[in-house]
């Protein structure tokens, strides 16, 4: 690079825009070429305030710690108990979101089902309805009841062991999903009644209810249907969490799960993405205030999820007062999914490891979020299931570290106080004290 | 014939009496009085049983219907035979929005008027509306026909896949992607026999054939205004 003129007179060095960035820039390329936006999977991928902005403080003389492999620290949760007479039983506080056969392979879900079977806690179905080997494989399944209805069927509401009504998903909050016609195989278009080849939608809202009165009678109609057997839970994204948990309450779910905008989608636009929503670590505290204010906390189970992938993550959800947790995309890691022995294939694909989001286009190397046959064979359920088991363990036994560090006997035992945040924004989001100080901003009292 | 007295006995009884019908039952009749428009009333039912509601209803009347056949005589709340698998009901009056909801299978028969959204995504079942029905109908529908003997109104088949429309007076209009199809031989037995079924004496032939263009299928920029 030529770094004077012809008259000798310096230039100035190359200055990239803050604004117009190389991605930034790409976007536009990419749009002016084909005139559409940008679909992919997963959450959001620009930082936003997380459960990283937050510290445990640990045992102290005010607080003494329990013997790490001596004393014990329970982990297990009971979700459901407000109404049905068979609530699940969990022995572990981390499950499986929601996760449609389609966007995923079946052994993928067979994966799934076998991996949180095997570490005592459940797995979730999603759009396109129930497979029998998710079924097969899943001690615990939780049966999406999702807007476009695709593959709901009384049968297998019936085997379910709970149901889990989705209002809203963090990745795209009032938006519904799409499946393109890439991944509509000739079994995923029997099961959701589709033709072959089609890019599908996903409705955004209910074709049979709309607003809180409503989710209250279909909540009864769904109950009746299972005999009051099974929990209901409500799902809902991270919009406005202390109004949703609170409707969800008066209809009368058992549980409600709460999606910040990290969570994964298998498809929708970029934009929706990053931009609708707000991160997980936001929208627990109002939540877990709509409970308590209904008196509720604790009776009604409030299942975080949203870009959990630590011990140390379901900690900090559950000291902020959720019950429980949900993965998705940290389940798919575990799997294989971005792994980097397929790099050269990514490469391929136009992207690295740790980078691949184009689920959609059914071209997985890492034969997870494909229906292509030949990359299917490259995965293989008992592993996957071995791996996912032997995650979830690890997460647990990190959350335990925490938890008898901070001298809790239960993980439910952890509280606001033995947190401190790292930033401002952490501070006020997760209402515990900035780190050196006493105060969080909007505490009350303060004047701020 | 069994007798039920919602009022006196209860929702949860009465569901729970209904499902508790084996595919051999003997008592294969039952009367419902007393429904003064319940919710959820004979959801669930998988049994070749024929129920009979005394009355109108509330929300979700029929709800996933499977083998049962349920007549109401009076009108349906929002979602009557919702998600229907299979089996016959019957609505003597009018019925309210949602009407046969993401049906997969049976024969919904509504005998006066349906509100808006009937046949919403429906993936398979029949319908037959012996007068008018409601803006957006057939939003989304997959599978199934729908017959309409009287008027559509706004919007009929947006977004459509498979399902045919069958529409004996005006559409108000079409929605996206939903166009006017010629009626073949084949599509006038399909009327003829579900005509016959739902007892309705009106002619094949006086009905138009509506159903997806297909232009939507696959995503092109060029059809976004569509959407």
């Amino acid at each position: 690079m030529k770094t004077h003129d012809d008259k000798g007179i310096p230039h100035t060095s190359p200055r990239q825009s803050a604004t117009f960035t190389n991605d930034i820039n790409s976007d536009i390329r990419r749009a002016a070429a084909t005139g559409i936006y940008d679909i992919r999977g997963g959450g959001a991928k620009r930082k936003v305030p997380s459960f990283d902005d937050l510290l445990f403080m640990g045992a102290s003389i005010s607080r003494y710690p329990l013997e790490g492999y001596r004393e014990k620290c329970e982990t297990s949760v009971t979700i459901g108990g407000r109404y049905a007479s068979n609530p699940i039983e969990l022995d572990i506080p981390i499950t499986i979101a929601g996760m449609s056969f389609g966007a995923l392979s079946g052994p993928a879900k067979e994966a799934l089902g076998r991996g949180a079977s095997a570490a005592g806690t459940s797995t979730t179905t999603g759009d396109g309805g129930m497979t029998p080997e998710e079924r097969g494989h899943s001690n615990k399944l939780v049966y999406q009841y999702l807007p476009s209805r695709y593959g709901m069927n009384p049968n297998d509401l019936r085997k379910a062991d709970a149901i889990e009504i989705v209002v809203g998903q963090g990745a795209k909050p009032g938006g519904g999903g799409m499946l393109l016609g890439q991944k509509i195989s000739d079994r995923v278009a029997e099961m959701r009644n589709l033709p072959k080849g089609i890019d599908q939608r996903s409705a955004c809202r209910h074709p049979d209810w709309t607003g809180p009165d409503d989710l209250e009678i279909k909540i009864l109609e769904l109950r009746e249907i299972t005999g009051w057997k099974v929990p209901i839970y409500v799902k809902v994204a991270g919009a406005r969490p202390y109004y949703d948990t609170t409707l969800a309450i008066k209809a009368g779910a058992d549980a409600v799960v709460l999606d910040g905008m990290q969570g994964g989608t298998a498809a929708t636009q970029d934009v929706f993405i990053e931009h609708v929503g707000q991160p997980s670590l936001a929208i627990v505290r109002p939540a877990v205030q709509a409970l308590q204010d209904l008196g509720m906390h604790r009776k009604v189970q409030l299942i975080l999820s949203g870009g959990i992938r630590s011990g140390a993550d379901v900690a900090k959800a559950m000291a902020l007062g959720a019950d429980a947790v949900a993965i998705g995309t940290a389940a798919l890691i575990a799997l294989g999914d971005n792994d980097p022995k397929w790099e050269a294939e990514y490469n391929e694909l136009g992207t690295t490891t740790g980078a691949y989001d184009d689920w959609h286009e059914g071209k997985d190397p890492a034969g997870i979020t494909t229906q292509d046959p030949e990359l299917m064979k490259r995965f293989d359920p008992v592993e996957g299931g071995r791996r996912l088991r032997n995650y979830l363990k690890v997460m647990t036994l990190e959350a335990q570290t925490i938890a008898r560090a901070c001298g809790k006997n239960h993980l439910h035992n952890l509280e606001p106080e033995d947190l401190v945040a790292l930033t401002m924004e952490a501070a006020a989001m997760a209402k515990v004290p900035l780190a050196g100080t006493d105060w969080w901003p909007g505490k009350s009292g303060t004047g701020f | 014939m069994q007798s039920f007295d919602l009022e006196a006995q209860g929702l949860r009884e009465l569901n729970a009496t209904l499902h508790a019908q084996a595919d051999d039952t003997n008592q294969t009749a039952w009367e419902i009085d007393n429904p003064k428009g319940a919710h959820a009333i004979a959801v669930g039912l998988d049994a070749p049983i024929e129920v009979t509601v005394k009355g109108s209803t509330g929300y979700y009347c029929a709800g996933m219907n499977q083998q049962a056949t349920v007549n109401v005589t009076g009108s349906a709340g929002p979602g009557v035979a919702e998600n229907m698998m299979s089996g016959k009901v019957v609505i003597e009056g009018d019925a309210s929005q949602y009407a046969g909801a993401t049906g997969h299978g049976g024969l919904l028969v509504i005998k006066g008027n349906a509100s808006s959204r009937c046949g919403i995504s429906m993936k398979g079942i029949n319908i037959v509306v012996h007068g008018n029905i409601g803006h957006m109908s057939g939003f989304m529908a997959q599978s199934g026909n729908m017959v309409v003997c009287g008027d559509a109104g706004d919007a009929l088949g947006d977004s459509c896949y498979e399902a045919r429309f069958f529409v004996r007076g005006s559409v108000k209009s079409l929605g996206a992607d939903c166009e006017e199809k010629e009626m073949r031989p084949e599509h006038i037995e399909i009327l003829k026999e579900l005509l016959a079924e739902a007892e309705c004496d009106a002619k094949p032939e006086e009905f138009k054939r509506y159903g997806s263009a297909r232009n939507l299928y696959n995503f092109d920029v060029d059809n976004a205004a569509a959407y």
